[in-house]
């Protein structure tokens, strides 16, 4: 028996035979209602806007200093606010570039700002994903012809609907080497960050003097990075600031003695090569630790919970910075009080 | 005559939209993708031509999709799918698999019947553009 109103007896397709099946329904799912011309639109209640405003207030205290920096991201969110407001009045306008140069010294926070803009850029719906594909100068560039288009395009495909944050970016480029393949690269990227659809945001970071020549030498790309952000290098009482967030966030604490200490410690190492901000204070702290468990085991008493959360003067002073050349104990501290 | 190959096979054409979608689908199942190509469309022919590697570690359509535009420019005229594997099985298992471009035109096949041992027939199937050597079907 054939199905009713159907000349094909099971539904299956037959030649010469017009097609009864169902269309798929055509067409995007209904847009939200434009808004009349004389509407009011109140930014607080905009769903995303919530999202951006933890985004932000993280931000704020977890990074110590970067001033400009905060700025310029808080200008980025409202941009993006304000942008999704006029579409919902249907003002169409080109979709704002996004793709940023981080340009500051090791340890700055450039890879934290990095997954917070992310995080941001993500609730606002400018990219589909809240994650940041990282890669170097090794991810990306090939070791032999026909090598590199491939590697790129990987790791493109990885970030894909995300923000891919190419670390020290200006080893991309080395003008030295006639048959260097990273100008490939950055051409497949260019394209990249040309497309529409690809909705992929690319930052590119690195030291300052060094990203300076990189883009002076790639003007087209230059003109492509919508956002260049600097990163300052903190000052001590910044630093400071930072060493009582970590060691807070370790569950340890100061106390007076080592407090004055470590001030000392950051003014006798920030005159020291190869001081990288942050990641500095980081790992004085990780020795300081060393330190302060080596002291606890040689005591041999039982210990109290305070014992064990308390960093003194004596874990900080154990650190070779202080029995360098010319170096005495004492040095003026940062601060002026 | 339509050919019916793998998922879908009696469902409109996929958009490209839609094919996003069900890579997006694989790629959330954690079953890498991979895109393979053939001009032989021989039911038996379960091996075809890869396209590159199957794409590991994604989590987004968009390289999926630039590698199939990629194949197709390749070869326009040939039969394309996509396949996604499935590893939890221990195997390379094929846990969905769907056409995103067939020949304009596709001549069909032929039966072929030959008189066996004790006058018993023996059939086969030929597809009629195998006629032409390899990369040379399909007008291509």
């Amino acid at each position: 028996m054939a199905a009713e109103g159907s000349a094909n007896g099971f539904r299956l397709a037959r030649p010469g035979v017009t097609d009864t099946r169902p269309s798929p329904p055509s067409g995007d799912p209904a847009p939200e209602e434009l808004l009349s011309e004389d509407a009011l639109l109140d930014l607080s209640l905009d769903l995303a806007g919530h999202d951006v405003a933890e985004t932000l207030t993280a931000l704020d205290a977890e990074l110590i200093g970067l001033a400009n920096v905060k700025v310029r991201v808080r200008e980025i969110a409202a941009l993006l606010m304000i942008d999704r407001a006029r579409r919902r009045f249907g003002l169409t306008s080109s979709r704002p570039t996004m793709h940023m140069s981080f340009t500051g010294g090791p340890g700055t926070g450039k890879t934290t700002v990095a997954l917070r803009m992310a995080q941001m850029l993500h609730a606002l719906g400018y990219i589909r994903k809240p994650k940041v594909h990282t890669v170097t100068r090794d991810d990306l560039v090939g070791q032999f012809i026909g090598h590199t288009a491939p590697k790129t395009k990987e790791a493109i495909a990885k970030a894909a609907g995300g923000v891919l944050f190419i670390d020290e970016a200006y080893y991309l480029f080395r003008p030295e080497n006639e048959r260097d393949y990273g100008q490939e690269v950055i051409e497949i990227l260019l394209q990249e960050m040309e497309n529409e659809r690809a909705n992929l945001v690319v930052i590119f970071a690195g030291y300052p003097d060094r990203m300076d020549r990189f883009f002076s030498a790639n003007p087209g790309l230059s003109s492509r990075v919508a956002h260049h952000l600097e990163f300052a290098d903190y000052t001590c009482d910044e630093l400071m600031g930072i060493a009582e967030l970590m060691v807070a966030g370790e569950n340890f604490r100061f106390d007076e003695g080592a407090h004055a200490a470590f001030e000392e410690y950051l003014t006798v190492r920030m005159t020291r090569p190869r001081f990288s901000n942050a990641r500095s204070v980081r790992n004085a702290i990780d020795r300081c630790r060393l330190r302060q468990a080596k002291r606890l085991v040689e005591a041999r008493r039982p210990l109290s919970r305070s014992d064990l959360i308390t960093l003194s003067e004596r874990d900080v002073y154990g650190s070779s910075v202080f029995d360098g050349p010319g170096q005495e104990v004492g040095a003026t501290p940062c601060r002026t009080d | 005559m339509y050919l019916r190959h793998g998922t879908f096979s009696y469902l409109a054409e996929l958009t490209d939209d839609e094919i996003a979608a069900q890579v997006r689908y694989a790629l959330l199942n954690n079953w890498p993708v991979s895109i393979e190509y053939t001009d032989d469309p021989h039911p038996r022919n379960t091996y075809w031509e890869m396209w590159g590697l199957p794409l590991f570690d994604l989590d987004e359509p968009d390289g999926v999709l630039a590698e199939i535009n990629a194949c197709r420019a390749t070869f326009p005229r040939h039969y394309v799918r996509v396949t996604a594997y499935d590893a939890t099985y221990t195997k390379q298992t094929t846990a969905l698999s769907f056409l995103v471009q067939r020949p304009v035109e596709e001549p069909g096949f032929e039966l072929a019947r030959a008189e066996g041992p004790d006058r018993r027939q023996i059939y086969s199937v030929r597809s009629y553009a195998t006629e032409r050597p390899q990369g040379q079907r399909y007008g291509g």
